[in-house]
């Protein structure tokens, strides 16, 4: 699952490393390991995905062992352990979005950015993936792009093909 | 329309600050609670309110909170599950983002009630937007002087932080949540110690719904006695019911428990009935975990009565007629929906959802998968629904949390009920792969008893 290794020297930047202190003040001492997942977070932000490389990092500032980092960021499924495109369009595929078309958007994205599931586009702006229930079965078909997790809700072809022109732009 | 105790002020523009919460009323029900009641005060109201748990399981709030151990020393927590990941349901997610001091008020009253000085609400990673709402309001509410040292000259002094999780159904069980705010994988504990004996850091520690905290709030301002009033038996209060699938109105709405099925889902004040004017078919009422019912057994009771919304109405009739309400997610199906393959939909997730840690659920929850997923593609046999049901029948009970009963009930249920739409998958392999079953005598007025198991 780690086989992916970073090509990039991984600095963690003063700014990461203050908010990664930051969070280790949220509990009592010694259970500082507590601030691993929003660390990872952190981290995923300032590079794209979690590589062993940088989670060897991250065990060293939490003073536990790697294989402690490594279990907990292959377990959840928010952590990415191989480069992504720039922006991951993550679908909902559960039953409630499905009642209402998800499979549709899930397939025309994947037509439309001319990839796999999981593949990156040759212009390493966009991948996507099918996740499950993201809790907005109200607003569905939704899809999220991290890392602050913006919602795209009711989803239709058009506003798909709206959605990945704005994000092209903003490139 | 009900009454309405946690939606109130939803509408009011500014109701996300702390300036118009106070305006609507906010935080009198700490200051009442901070300067007129003592600890046991409060959980004694919470027992009198019968508020049940909101996240699922309905176990009721007053007791849990009085089970807390509170040996001399010893750090005590509050934790609030925020982990929505309950297929169907996206209550909390509504609440945090448009009230989020409800749910702030709530952890201070509760947090006060129990004796802890570092409480967290533990957010599904994905809900990041929410999560930068949470900590606005927790700002806002220290800068007011409700969090922090002293609140309101009490004495008394309260941390509160939110912690992101990392995408992972599991934790929405409250002690693989209480191990993945310990920074580790959230594969649940074998119970017993309770997490009120031994939770997060092996100190005694509450695990509340969000919905269930914010529900403290009026409880307080009105007190638990009037709060109790509301509602029909032991199904006291008021619901967020999240509403989804193949409605005009789908969306979060709050009810008094004891409202009809069929005016939830018919009435224009809810669902606004099935959109497109199709009929309709099924309704998962509480989340995927609980059994699906058909449209006849879901609107009445196998006597004909109507069906309510409440705890004991949808749960009557057990598992051969009747379902859960559960964490409140209403999933509706119209008649185009194939049954077989959403509940094919709902055993990916389990499947996927699955810790792993018990065999049972970590290899059964695949092996429904993988049949479902050939009846769906036209290439089931006849005997794949006796071995779905039994493959369900070994999960069911046999795992240390309750992942493998919610895997196994969706399957078993749907299979219960609509046993003639998988075997007419069976039997049309190149027709039901290009039309669906429909409505069959699912809608007929009188409910159709199944044979009891």
């Amino acid at each position: 699952m780690l086989s992916v290794t970073e090509t990039r020297e991984i600095i963690f930047s003063a700014d990461l490393l203050n908010k990664m202190g930051e969070v280790v003040s949220h509990f009592p001492d010694g259970k500082q390991k507590s601030a691993l997942l929003p660390i990872l977070h952190d981290v995923q932000a300032e590079f794209g995905w979690v590589s062993p490389e940088a989670m060897d990092k991250v065990a060293d500032f939490l003073e536990i062992e790697p294989i402690e980092v490594y279990e907990v960021a292959t377990f959840y499924s928010m952590f990415f352990l191989r480069p992504q495109g720039k922006f991951v369009l993550e679908v909902c595929r559960t039953g409630p979005c499905c009642l209402v078309g998800a499979e549709k958007i899930i397939s025309y994205i994947g037509e439309k950015l001319g990839v796999k599931e999981g593949q990156v586009t040759a212009d390493g702006l966009f991948s996507y993936r099918g996740v499950e229930c993201l809790a907005a079965c109200g607003y569905a078909p939704v899809l999220q792009i991290g890392p602050e997790y913006t919602f795209y809700e009711n989803l239709t072809t058009e506003s798909v093909d709206q959605l990945i022109e704005e994000l092209k732009n903003k490139n | 329309m009900g009454r309405k105790l946690l939606l109130e002020h939803i509408n009011v523009p500014g109701i996300n600050t702390l300036k118009v919460y106070r305006e609507k009323g906010g935080y009198k029900a700490l200051e009442k609670a901070i300067k007129t009641m003592s600890s046991d005060d409060l959980v004694e109201e919470v027992k009198k309110s019968g508020l049940r748990g909101r996240g699922g399981a309905g176990f009721p709030t007053g007791m849990k909170w009085s089970f807390l151990a509170k040996p001399e020393g010893v750090a005590r927590y509050l934790v609030c599950n925020a982990d929505e990941s309950e297929p169907g349901t996206f209550k909390d997610r509504y609440l945090m983002t448009y009230i989020p001091h409800a749910l702030i008020e709530g952890m201070i009253v509760s947090s006060f009630a129990l004796g802890a000085n570092t409480s967290y609400i533990y957010v599904r990673g994905e809900m990041m937007p929410q999560i930068r709402i949470l900590e606005k309001a927790i700002a806002e509410a220290k800068e007011a002087g409700f969090l922090g040292k002293n609140i309101l000259g009490s004495g008394y002094d309260l941390e509160l932080y939110v912690q992101p999780g990392g995408g992972a159904y599991i934790c929405g069980e409250e002690t693989a949540l209480l191990e993945s705010l310990e920074g580790k994988r959230g594969n649940p504990r074998i119970k017993p110690p309770f997490p009120a004996i031994a939770g997060l850091y092996g100190c005694p520690t509450v695990v509340n719904n969000v919905e269930s905290i914010a529900a403290i709030v009026p409880i307080i301002n009105m007190g638990g006695d009037e709060y109790a009033k509301i509602g029909v038996g032991r199904s006291t209060g008021t619901k967020l019911i999240s509403a989804s699938g193949n409605i005009n109105k789908p969306g979060v709405y709050e009810i008094e428990l004891g409202l009809s099925v069929e005016d939830f889902i018919y009435s224009d004040d809810y669902c606004g009935g099935i959109a497109n004017g199709k009929r309709l078919k099924a309704v998962v009422a509480g989340g995927s975990s609980v059994p699906i019912l058909p449209a006849n057994l879901i609107l009445n009771l196998a006597n004909g009565e109507k069906r309510l919304m409440s705890y004991e109405s949808l749960s009557e009739g057990g598992f051969i007629t009747g379902t859960m309400l559960g964490s409140g997610g209403f999933v509706v199906l119209d008649e185009d929906q194939s049954v077989v393959r959403n509940t094919w939909n709902f055993a990916r997730f389990y499947s996927h959802e699955s810790c792993g840690q018990c065999s049972p659920c970590r290899e059964g929850t695949g092996w429904m998968e993988k049949v479902l997923h050939r009846l769906v593609n036209g290439k089931g046999k006849m005997s794949d629904m006796d071995l779905l049901v039994d493959v369900a029948k070994k999960i069911e009970g046999n795992t240390i949390c309750p992942l493998g009963d919610a895997a196994a009930w969706p399957v078993a249920s749907a299979i219960r009920h609509f046993r003639d739409e998988f075997e007419w998958y069976v039997n049309n392999p190149e027709l039901s792969q290009k039309q669906n079953y429909g409505l069959a005598h699912y809608a007929d007025p009188l409910p159709v008893l199944e044979t009891v198991e």
